[in-house]
């Protein structure tokens, strides 16, 4: 995939989020020391190999209306967990879904995705639409509402990221 | 990042998504994706919605400020660029605020939440490679006196895609 210090140097420098300025990508170059020519092909470069999974607004769910969210965790089989994790993935309103490890006897569940609603009911009727559409219905299953939020932004790829010039 | 600050005062303003105008609904909706790798970024979004660059700039800011958006950015693929893990914890109820407050210390906490469950404390690590995760969670671990679970990614189904938005 070919990611060297200067692609993360990149992506540690945007990870608060590109500056709210009319050049933007000349801003980054400033704080990289590289070209905004450079900048803007490398990213380019990033988003078309994947390192990069999309590039735009990322938006607070819960401030946009969407109050409930839940993680959701099945114990599947794990013969069976690929097919169930696409068909979960297909659903429109399943916004992430990993396999993760189970850890018992703490743990025992591997299917993980994350589903957000406008309340709990929303949540929960979405959850048993899931269920069935994924073959899960009769599944050990889970649902981890979130009750606090302590911290959420970007994730950080290096210790610190050079400041940048917000526009003002 | 103070991150917290302007997501309590959108709850205190309960500004919800009423009072966003057609613009600023556009913006949420279709830049999610493809943010244009250009000089002039903002202009470009102008001249496709009938905006202009100022305006288009202005309302980025505004919807950042009321904690509506995280940022304008790129999303990163998971183990593309560095490692990262979700982590859980069972802490007891009363040292709670206390162990969120060490966890969401760390720069390489990035999402940190309370959820309904006995391990109620869920939180994504991010860094440049597995031992530098590993070391933060063994940190939390001998600073709280208590066990933290460690679940990285095994495959993923669906991964960030950005969210399709509902208006009332």
């Amino acid at each position: 995939m070919g990611l060297n210090a200067t692609d993360l140097r990149l992506i540690a420098a945007i990870q608060d989020g590109l500056p709210l300025d009319p050049r933007p990508y000349a801003r980054v170059a400033e704080a990289t020391g590289l070209s905004e020519r450079e900048v803007i092909s490398r990213l380019g470069r990033l988003a078309e190999v994947g390192v990069i999974r999309r590039f735009g607004v990322v938006v607070h769910h819960h401030e946009l209306g969407y109050r409930a969210n839940a993680m959701v965790v099945w114990d599947v089989p794990d013969a069976e967990i690929g097919e169930a994790g696409r068909r979960l993935a297909g659903l429109p309103f399943v916004s992430l879904c990993y396999r993760r490890p189970r850890h018992l006897p703490d743990w025992p569940y591997n299917l993980f995705c994350m589903i957000h609603g406008r309340d709990r009911g929303a949540v929960e009727a979405l959850v048993e639409e899931a269920s069935a559409a994924a073959g899960l219905s009769g599944r050990p299953r889970d649902l981890l509402f979130s009750r606090k939020r302590f911290k959420q932004r970007g994730a950080r790829y290096a210790p610190s990221a050079p400041k940048l010039r917000k526009a003002g | 990042m103070a991150g917290l600050a302007p997501i309590a005062e959108a709850d205190r303003n309960a500004a919800g998504t009423a009072a966003l105008s057609e613009l600023e609904k556009r913006l949420l909706d279709e830049y999610q994706h493809g943010f244009p790798l250009s000089p002039r970024p903002y202009r470009d979004i102008a001249r496709q919605i009938d905006s202009d660059e100022t305006t288009v700039i202005a309302a980025l800011d505004r919807l950042t400020r009321a904690g509506l958006i995280s940022r304008v950015g790129a999303v990163v693929t998971p183990h593309k660029a560095g490692w990262s893990t979700l982590a859980a914890m069972a802490v007891p109820p009363r040292r709670l605020e206390q162990v969120a407050d060490l966890v969401s210390s760390y720069p390489e906490v990035n999402h940190n939440y309370e959820r309904e469950h006995r391990l109620n404390l869920w939180f994504v690590v991010t860094g440049t490679d597995v031992l530098h995760v590993r070391s933060v969670l063994k940190a939390i671990e001998a600073r709280s006196g208590l066990a933290v679970l460690d679940l990285p990614l095994v495959e993923a189904y669906r991964l960030d895609l950005g969210f399709p938005l509902q208006w009332d």
